[in-house]
């Protein structure tokens, strides 16, 4: 591996439906909390880094331009990376590859999504990610595909909705804790069973709301990262792996994608045993679903066993293995990229001891952070320790 | 940094007006296999990472990074995409080898301008949707401003901007792949329609279709592979940066982003005088007076100097420091993010010595440059050298 890399600090936006600030504004203003969290200056930033789904959520074409002077980018070297909704944990790696490469002293990550700007309904913008000959026609929407994934699950395992329904109970109770947070509340198992059906097994509180907001973090080679904290979190191992464009043929049951990106990161990480060696997580959770899915295919368990450990308690703030514990995307929201970043930085915060109410209960040390995207397709992997 | 990088696999199609027969995924694919079949390697097997640049609204598909690794032989492999030019997939493809983590990588871009049907419409959504977009400015006018400061400022007039168009259109009739060639007389410039004062139509590069793959691999993965004798064309510095987004607030007498772009790469290819040490230069020329500019900017020629060179032809094939012997984009076509890695194509062809009628006496360095076009302050170089 590269030169080692750590993260050095992090700031978000409150993730909100619709922010009054332009896109570039929501960058600017995660990019300085993460500045100002480590008392650097964006003069010792050596390079940019940004993150940010579809063109059309904000009708800007070339919106990595658009969004460089918010991401602090101005007569810097500025690259927008792009894996759909593996984005943000993938910017992460993105950044990573500029500092252990030894051309970078010192990197910085912002990721960025204003999905407001579509009219009426981000959903909308969905309609143009599938193949234009074979799938556009049918005219699928996110939901729907992600019902048939949720139904192939369930009926694969022979698992009951109301237990993948307590990962949103969960998420949006933990998100309470989030200072943060769009979509934190005392929400019931029952809030969520009776909520409106979209496309069963998919309900409406199953799902991740849209969200506009930015997250910004700081990669930093180790020379300059001893030198601007005493706790830096370091990147032990990345990840990522994008699987065919034809979805349709694949068995929806398990996220090969994410188990191969996980495969990656652990080899990097020297991880052999992630149920043992991995302390806290967060996986992409856009629907109640896919947390469980996506620990899976992280290995953090057996295939099918993802909802018993949630009915268990083991993924709760003070159980063993807590999982989204800042409240995921269906707690905090789902500015696509900048959900994936927040993930990232909210093991950050765990890792340092500094995530306030949210702290888990466990000493943990070393924490993977996951997101996915695409056609059911991408996953993107981090793994961080102290 | 000690990991060196070379160029192993080059490959690319046609470069046609338009391309009916075949869909972007067939022309991927075409210079796919050429450049797999030049580098030796089985993608499945030899291949550690794919970088593909592409934009969604040149696409029209959102999240188009959905649509790449089947044609690549990427599926389930580590691959990302880059909205960016093809020489930043290029820098992406540099620092991840560099980091020691993957000796092999493959870099694509392609266009298939064909069937974008509103191309000024695109463009113009790639401007300020707050500032700039309601004046209504169409992004050649824009250009034919930048011009005619250009032209006040450097004393020059628009014949030689016509003598740049005469010679990167000539060049191209040796080119076999490009799509623009013409040997062009007086009279044509004087019948060709202005667009935007002093901007004519012959000034403009015009859109083509085609795609272009790059293989890159470690120094130690060539000696391993091909043996200790063989000579290779080493990738050994990349730059990129990126300017003032906002028209209203750039300094239109410089372009001080190249100039940045450029000096990042001249640092790790140890060079120290750019104007003795490059043999010949593959400059962006999406317009005709961005040829002149960006040769300033990249510290190749004085200002001062640039009249005596083009009247002397030492831009021209046989003049000290030919420029787009490849045709340029003026001559070979715009390929949208696909125009950099054109280059990148011809000047390897160049220091491999199978330019035929174009082919330089011995060169040994080669700069490569680009530019992502207006309303864009994003440029980047790359050196190659034998």
């Amino acid at each position: 591996m590269g030169n080692r890399v750590a993260i050095v600090g992090a700031g978000m936006t409150k993730f909100v439906r619709r922010a009054q600030e332009t896109g570039q504004e929501l960058a600017f203003y995660a990019t300085k909390m993460a500045l100002d969290s480590c008392g650097m200056k964006l003069d010792q930033i050596d390079g940019v880094v940004l993150g940010s789904a579809p063109d059309t959520f904000d009708g800007v074409h070339m919106k990595g331009e658009y969004l460089s002077p918010g991401a602090g980018a101005w007569g810097k070297p500025y690259m927008r990376c792009y894996v759909g909704g593996g984005t943000g944990v993938f910017a992460v790696a993105h950044g990573w590859y500029h500092v252990a490469s030894g051309v970078f002293d010192t990197c910085l990550v912002v990721c960025e999504e204003k999905m407001s700007s579509y009219q009426p309904h981000a959903q909308g913008a969905f309609l143009t990610i599938f193949d234009h000959t074979t799938e556009r026609p049918l005219k699928p929407n996110l939901l729907w595909i992600f019902a048939l994934e949720m139904n192939r699950y369930m009926t694969t395992y022979g698992l009951r909705k109301e237990d993948i329904a307590l990962v949103a109970v969960k998420n949006k109770n933990n998100a309470l804790d989030h200072p943060a947070a769009q979509l934190g509340g005392k929400v019931t198992l029952d809030d969520i069973l009776s909520s409106e059906v979209l496309a069963w097994p998919v309900q409406r509180l199953d799902v991740s709301p849209v969200s506009d907001g930015a997250v910004a973090v700081i990669l930093a080679n180790e020379t300059v990262a001893r030198r601007v904290t005493d706790k830096p979190v370091w990147i032990e191992g990345v990840g990522w792996s994008l699987d065919t464009a034809y979805w349709t043929n694949r068995d929806l049951c398990y996220p090969r994608y994410v188990e191969e990106a996980a495969r990656m990161a652990y080899k990097m990480a020297g991880v052999t045993d992630p149920r043992h060696q991995i302390h806290i997580a967060e996986p992409y959770d856009p629907f109640d679903y896919k947390e469980l899915h996506h620990m899976e295919g992280l290995l953090l368990c057996g295939r099918g066993e993802a909802p018993q450990l949630t009915v268990d308690g083991v993924t709760q703030r003070d159980g063993e293995l807590p999982v989204c514990p800042s409240g995921g995307l269906l707690g905090v929201g789902n500015p696509i990229a900048a959900a994936g970043l927040m993930k990232v930085a909210e093991l950050f915060w765990q890792l340092r001891g500094e995530a306030g109410k949210r702290q888990v209960a466990r000493k943990v040390k070393r924490g993977v952070a996951q997101a996915w995207g695409d056609l059911m397709q991408v996953g993107t992997v981090v793994v961080v320790g102290i | 940094m000690t990991n060196k990088v070379a160029v192993v696999g080059i490959g690319a199609t046609q470069f046609r007006s338009i391309s009916p027969d075949v869909s972007y995924k067939e022309l991927m694919f075409e210079a796919a296999v050429k450049a797999y079949e030049d580098a030796g390697i089985d993608p499945r097997r030899d291949v550690d990472t794919f970088v593909t640049c592409a934009e969604d609204y040149h696409e029209g598909t959102s999240i188009f990074d959905e649509y790449v690794p089947d044609q690549l032989g990427a599926a389930l492999k580590q691959m990302h995409t880059i909205s960016g030019e093809g020489l930043h997939g290029i820098a992406a493809a540099w620092l991840q080898i560099m980091t020691g983590e993957f000796d092999v990588a493959v870099v694509e871009a392609h266009s298939k301008a064909s069937n974008i049907l509103t191309p000024d419409g695109v463009a113009v959504c790639a401007q300020d949707p707050i500032f700039n977009r309601p004046l209504g400015l169409n992004n050649l006018f824009i250009a034919g401003l930048e011009m005619n400061l250009f032209l006040q400022r450097s004393g020059l007039t628009s014949e030689h901007c016509a003598a740049v168009v005469k010679k990167n259109r000539a060049n191209a009739l040796a080119n076999p792949i490009a799509g623009r060639a013409a040997k062009l007389s007086v009279d044509d410039f004087r019948t060709s329609p202005m667009v935007a004062f002093p901007l004519s139509e012959l000034d403009i590069a015009q859109p083509v279709d085609g795609a272009v793959v790059v293989v890159l691999a470690s120094e130690a993965w060539l000696r391993k592979r091909h043996g200790y004798n063989s000579k290779p064309v080493f990738l050994s510095g990349v730059g990129w940066c990126n300017g003032s987004f906002s028209l209203e607030s750039r300094t239109w007498e410089r372009q001080d982003f190249v100039t940045k772009a450029a000096d990042m790469a001249y640092r790790h290819a140890g060079i120290e005088c750019p104007a003795k040490e490059i043999d010949f230069a593959e400059v962006d020329d999406t317009y005709s007076y961005k040829e002149l500019q960006h040769l300033v900017e990249l510290r190749l020629v004085g200002e001062g100097e640039l009249k005596g060179w083009i009247e002397s032809g030492r831009t021209e094939l046989k003049g000290n420091l030919p420029v787009n012997s490849s045709g340029g984009a003026l001559g070979m076509g715009y390929l949208y993010e696909a125009t950099g890695l054109a280059r990148f194509y011809w000047a390897v062809q160049e220091l491999r010595g199978a330019c035929g009628k174009n082919q330089l006496p011995n060169p040994r360095t080669a700069l490569v440059h680009a530019w992502r076009g207006l309303p864009t302050t994003s440029a980047a170089v790359a050196i190659l050298t034998v």
